[in-house]
C-alpha cells in the first residue's frame, strides 16, 4: 500500500507541473501584444511599457514562470491589475463561500442519487427504473442556470420563501447562511445528482452481472443477501470515483449558479477578471481550482487503491 | 438480463492492466461512453464476438448494415433521431419561417406576454418576436455543437489512434498529458481561456472542443488497444496482411460504434456549455443569439417578465434530452448484443 501511495503521489507531480505550465502560458495566448491587450485601447505607450515591467512580460517565459510558480508555493500570486488587492486575499475570501457551496451541492446530490440509483437498479426494467432514467436524463439536460432561474421565479419571487439573492457566511448567522444557501446548492446539486445516479446505477448492474454473483444465487443464497453483502459491497468503490469527479464538476458550475444568486465565490471573482481581462486574477483563480480537483482526485485514487489491491501496482 | 454472456475471458486481466495505466477517475467516463461494462467493451464495441466482425467484414459494406440494423431496432434512438432530424431542419431552413424578423425592434410593443398582437411566445426588451429569435438561434445553437465536436475529434481521434497504435513511450506522455487536461474543471478552463482569446462563439466552442478532445483521445486508444490483442488480429496479421490494410479493414469499423455513442454524449455537453459560456456573455455576441445568450437577456428582467429567459431554456433541456436519449440507445443498440434466441 506504501508502494502504491508513493506511486501516486510521484505520478501526480510530471502533471503538476505540466498542469501550472498550462495554465500560466494562459497570458501567451492573448493575441497581438499582452502588455497592449491589458492596457487597454486608450494607453499611453508609457502605460503599456508599465505593464509590461509588470507583470515581467519581457523577460523569457521559463523565468517569468519559475518566479510566478516560486511565489505560488509562498502564497504569493501577485495583484491584481485593476483593485491592486494580492490574488491570494481575493481568493482566500471567495474560497471558503464557493467550497461551502459545493460541498452543500455534494450532499444534496448524494441524497437523492443513493436511493433513486440503488432503486432503479435493483428494479431494473421496471416503471421505476425507467422514470428515474428519464428524470436522471432531464436532470443533466436542464441548464443549471436556468434552474436556478425558475427556483427564485419559484421560490423568492412566487412564494417569498427564500431570499433571491444574497450571501451571509455561516460563523456569521448559520440560520440565514442555510437560508442563503439552500437555493443555489440544490441548483448545484441537482445536475450533480442525475449524473452520480446515472453511473452508480450502472455501476450496480455491472457488478450485479458479475461471475461471482451467479455463484452467490445458485448457491442458494436469499435475494436480499445477494443484493447487500455481495452487490452493494463491490458497487461502493466508483462511489468514491463519482465522489471525484463530482468535486471537478460542482467547481466549475458554481460560477454559474453564484452569477445568478449573487453568491461571492470564486466564480464572482472569475467573471469580474474575465470581463476586465485581469490575468492574475485568472491565473490564480484557475490554479487553485485545478489544485482542490487534483488533490480531490488524488483522494480519490489512493481510497481506490485502498479498497480494491488490484489496483496496486505489482 | 443475469444470464447475458460475457465474450471476453480475458477482459479481467485487461482491466486490470487498464487500471494501472491511468487513474481511476477515467474510466467512469468510460462507462458514460460505453455502457456498465467498459473496462470489458473497451476491446471490441460490447462484445460483438470476433466471429461476428470478421463474418461482418467479410460480407463487405456489412459493418454499416449491421449499424443501420442495429440503430433501427432501438426505438429510443429513432425517435431521438427524428427529434435531432427536425432540428438540423429548422436550423437549415429557419431564417425563412420566421413569424417575423427576429431582428426587428419594436419599442411600443416590448416585453410582452405570450399570445399577445401576434406574438406567439410574446417579445423581448427591445420588442423582438420570441419566438423567431427562437427559431433563429437553433442554427447558431447547432453550429456551435458542430464546431465542438469537430475540433475534439479531430485533435482526439488520430491522437488516440497512434497512442493506442504505437504504445511505448509515445503513449505513456499522451496519456500524461491528457490526465493534465482531464484535471482541469472544464467550464472554469473554458471561461479562463474565452477571456484572454476574446469573447466570440468560435472562440469559445474552439475551446470546448479542445477541453472534450481527451475524452475521445481515451475512447479511441482504449479500443485501439483492446483490437490488436483479438485473435481474429492476430490471426490476420500470422497470414501476412500489412498493417495499413488490418487498420483498414478490422480496426477502423470497429471503432465507429464507440465513436458514435461518445458524439451523441459529447454533443449534450457541448450544447449545455455552449449555453453557459453565452449565459457569461462569453459565447455569442449581440444581435445573433443562442439560446444560451436568450437566458442570459431573460436574466436582466425576470422580474417582469419571465417567459422570457423560460423558453430558450426549455429548448436547451429538450434538445440535450435528446442528445442524451440518443447516445443511451446508441450504446445499448450498439453495445453488446443480447441474443434473443
Amino acid at each position: 500500500m506504501l508502494k502504491f501511495i508513493l506511486y501516486r503521489i510521484l505520478s501526480t507531480i510530471p502533471v503538476l507541473i505540466l498542469v501550472t505550465f498550462a495554465v500560466f502560458s494562459l497570458v501567451l495566448l492573448i493575441p497581438g501584444d499582452p502588455a497592449v491587450t491589458i492596457a487597454g485601447p486608450d494607453a499611453t505607450v508609457e502605460q503599456v511599457a508599465q505593464v509590461r515591467e509588470r507583470l515581467g512580460l519581457n523577460r523569457p517565459i521559463i523565468v517569468q514562470y519559475w518566479d510566478w510558480i516560486t511565489g505560488a508555493l509562498q502564497g504569493d500570486l501577485g495583484t491584481s491589475l485593476f483593485t491592486s488587492r494580492p490574488v491570494s486575499t481575493s481568493i482566500a475570501d471567495g474560497l471558503p463561500v464557493t467550497l461551502s457551496l459545493a460541498v452543500m451541492a455534494l450532499l444534496i446530490s448524494l441524497l437523492i442519487a443513493l436511493p433513486t440509483a440503488v432503486i432503479s437498479a435493483v428494479k431494473r426494467g421496471t416503471w421505476i427504473d425507467r422514470v428515474a432514467t428519464v428524470g436522471s436524463s432531464l436532470g443533466i439536460a436542464l441548464p443549471s442556470f436556468w434552474l436556478g432561474l425558475v427556483f427564485v421565479l419559484i421560490f423568492s419571487l412566487g412564494l417569498g420563501w427564500l431570499p433571491a439573492t444574497g450571501y451571509v457566511p455561516i460563523t456569521e448567522s448559520p440560520g440565514q447562511w442555510l437560508e442563503h444557501i439552500i437555493l443555489p446548492a440544490l441548483t448545484l446539486g441537482i445536475a450533480g445528482a442525475a449524473e452520480s445516479t446515472r453511473q452508480l446505477r450502472g455501476s450496480i448492474i455491472g457488478v450485479s452481472q458479475q461471475e461471482f454473483i451467479r455463484t452467490a444465487r445458485s448457491k442458494g443464497l436469499r435475494e436480499g443477501k445477494v443484493i447487500g453483502k455481495h452487490i452493494f459491497k463491490n458497487a461502493s468503490v466508483p462511489l468514491v470515483t463519482v465522489l471525484g469527479l463530482q468535486i471537478t464538476a460542482l467547481l466549475g458550475g458554481a460560477v454559474l449558479v453564484e452569477q445568478i444568486f449573487g453568491v461571492p465565490g470564486l466564480g464572482q471573482i472569475a467573471i469580474q477578471a474575465v470581463t476586465t481581462r485581469d490575468i492574475p486574477v485568472i491565473q490564480g483563480i484557475v490554479l487553485i481550482s485545478v489544485l482542490v480537483a487534483m488533490i480531490s482526485n488524488l483522494l480519490v485514487d489512493l481510497t481506490y487503491g485502498y479498497l480494491n489491491p488490484k489496483v496496486r501496482p505489482r | 438480463m443475469t444470464d447475458t454472456q460475457k465474450s471476453h475471458p480475458s477482459g479481467e486481466d485487461r482491466m486490470a492492466t487498464e487500471h494501472l495505466r491511468s487513474s481511476t477517475s477515467n474510466e467512469i467516463i468510460d462507462q458514460e461512453f460505453m455502457g456498465p461494462d467498459a473496462p470489458q467493451a473497451s476491446g471490441l464495441p460490447g462484445g460483438t464476438t470476433a466471429e461476428e466482425v470478421t463474418a461482418a467484414v467479410v460480407h463487405g459494406g456489412g459493418v454499416w448494415k449491421d449499424f443501420r440494423r442495429r440503430v433501427g431496432s432501438n426505438k429510443a434512438a429513432v425517435v431521438a433521431l427524428c427529434v435531432i432530424g427536425f432540428l438540423i431542419l429548422v436550423a437549415i431552413i429557419g431564417p425563412f419561417i420566421t413569424p417575423d424578423d427576429p431582428n426587428q425592434q419594436n419599442l411600443r410593443a416590448v416585453l410582452l406576454d405570450p399570445f399577445t398582437n401576434g406574438h406567439i411566445l410574446g417579445t423581448d426588451q427591445l420588442g423582438r418576436d420570441i419566438l423567431s429569435r427562437l427559431i433563429v438561434g437553433t442554427r447558431v445553437s447547432l453550429i456551435a455543437i458542430a464546431i465542438a465536436i469537430g475540433v475534439s475529434m479531430v485533435i482526439g481521434v488520430p491522437i488516440g489512434f497512434v497512442s493506442g497504435f504505437l504504445g511505448g513511450r509515445f503513449d505513456a506522455v499522451v496519456m500524461r498529458v491528457n490526465d493534465a487536461l482531464m484535471s482541469f474543471p472544464p467550464l472554469l478552463l473554458a471561461i479562463a481561456l474565452v477571456a484572454v482569446l476574446g469573447p466570440s462563439l468560435v472562440n469559445a466552442m474552439m475551446v470546448v472542443g479542445l477541453l472534450m478532445s481527451p475524452r475521445f483521445v481515451r475512447l479511441v486508444r482504449g479500443v485501439v488497444i483492446g483490437l490488436k490483442e483479438e485473435t481474429y488480429v492476430e490471426a490476420s496479421r500470422s497470414i501476412g496482411t500489412s498493417t495499413g490494410s488490418i487498420i483498414v479493414k478490422h480496426i477502423l469499423p470497429n471503432t465507429l460504434s464507440p465513436l458514435t455513442v461518445a458524439v451523441a454524449v459529447t454533443a449534450g455537453y457541448a450544447m449545455l456549455t455552449e449555453a453557459g459560456l453565452s449565459f457569461l456573455g462569453l459565447g455569442v455576441q449581440p444581435p445573433d443569439a443562442s439560446w444560451g445568450s436568450m437566458i442570459r437577456e431573460g436574466f436582466l428582467y425576470y422580474g417582469r417578465s419571465p417567459w422570457l429567459g423560460i423558453f430558450p431554456g426549455i429548448m436547451i433541456a429538450i434538445t440535450v434530452f435528446t442528445f442524451v436519449t440518443l447516445g443511451d440507445g446508441l450504446r445499448d443498440a450498439l453495445g453488446r448484443e443480447e441474443r434473443k434466441e
